[in-house]
């Protein structure tokens, strides 16, 4: 993947306003439409919140976001250096139910086409990545 | 983000502004748990937020569902377009009560 973004950010919620924009940004210059461009900010927003809460526990860390094109496919990937997370307990809540907490998993899933913890680089604890088709240009 | 109360002939109405997210969203909560226990109608205008995400929704869904034990009305009014969009992928915009303005909110 030839990375349109590469940047390293301090897994802080004060941060994520700088994720964000720089995530649209990074999209935006992609090609993606706007609609699209605000889904995929919303996706890595809410991954990098289960960095902070559930990875870090809200202690200090980075959080590494790379982006970049794919065959039409728009990959992000989010490297932590937290311990590895269990999998097996990430998963969406039930709609059914109307309470608070639990959505953010589901806007990850309902949103990117294809999710999946990598093996990490060498140093890193976790590496998701999110992919979304966003068209057939290289 | 910015959270601004007015009272509107015993309605009071919340003007959120900005990005609601996980810096900001324990605020609104405070604000809105805070407002709920003063048990009169209250309008959420959600007409300038630019971003909002699990946690400032959850922050709605909380307020919401204590409005509802008490009988109270909580409406969101003249939501706009990206906030939409986030109750619409939690399928939530069929669940709280939507206005299409803040007046339209307040009437009976």
């Amino acid at each position: 993947m030839n990375a349109a973004l590469d940047a390293r950010y301090p897994a802080r919620p004060e941060r994520l306003q700088e994720i964000r924009r720089a995530v649209a940004e990074t999209a935006g210059r992609m090609g993606c439409a706007d609609s699209v461009v605000s889904d995929v900010v919303l996706a890595v927003d809410e991954a990098c919140q289960n960095i902070i809460r559930h990875a870090y526990h809200g202690s200090d860390g980075d959080i590494v976001v790379q982006m970049g094109r794919e065959s039409g496919r728009l990959v992000v990937r989010l490297i932590d250096f937290a311990p590895p997370v269990d999998v097996a307990k990430i998963c969406p809540r039930a709609l059914d139910e109307v309470r608070p907490g639990g959505l953010g998993t589901h806007f990850i899933r309902s949103i990117m086409d294809e999710i999946a913890f990598l093996p990490p680089p060498a140093g890193a604890g976790n590496l998701l990545q999110m992919v979304k088709r966003i068209g057939s240009e290289p | 983000m910015i959270v601004e109360t007015r009272d509107v002939d015993g309605t009071t109405v919340v003007l959120l502004s900005g990005d609601v997210d996980l810096q900001h969203s324990p605020r609104l909560r405070k604000t809105l748990m805070e407002l709920m226990f003063d048990r009169r109608p209250v309008v959420i205008d959600m007409s300038a937020v630019s971003y909002i995400d699990s946690s400032g929704i959850a922050s709605l869904v909380e307020a919401y569902q204590m409005a509802r034990r008490n009988s109270g009305r909580f409406t969101l009014a003249s939501v706009s377009p990206p906030a939409l969009r986030v109750l619409q992928l939690a399928r939530l915009d069929k669940v709280f009560t939507i206005a299409p303005t803040v007046e339209a909110a307040i009437l009976p």
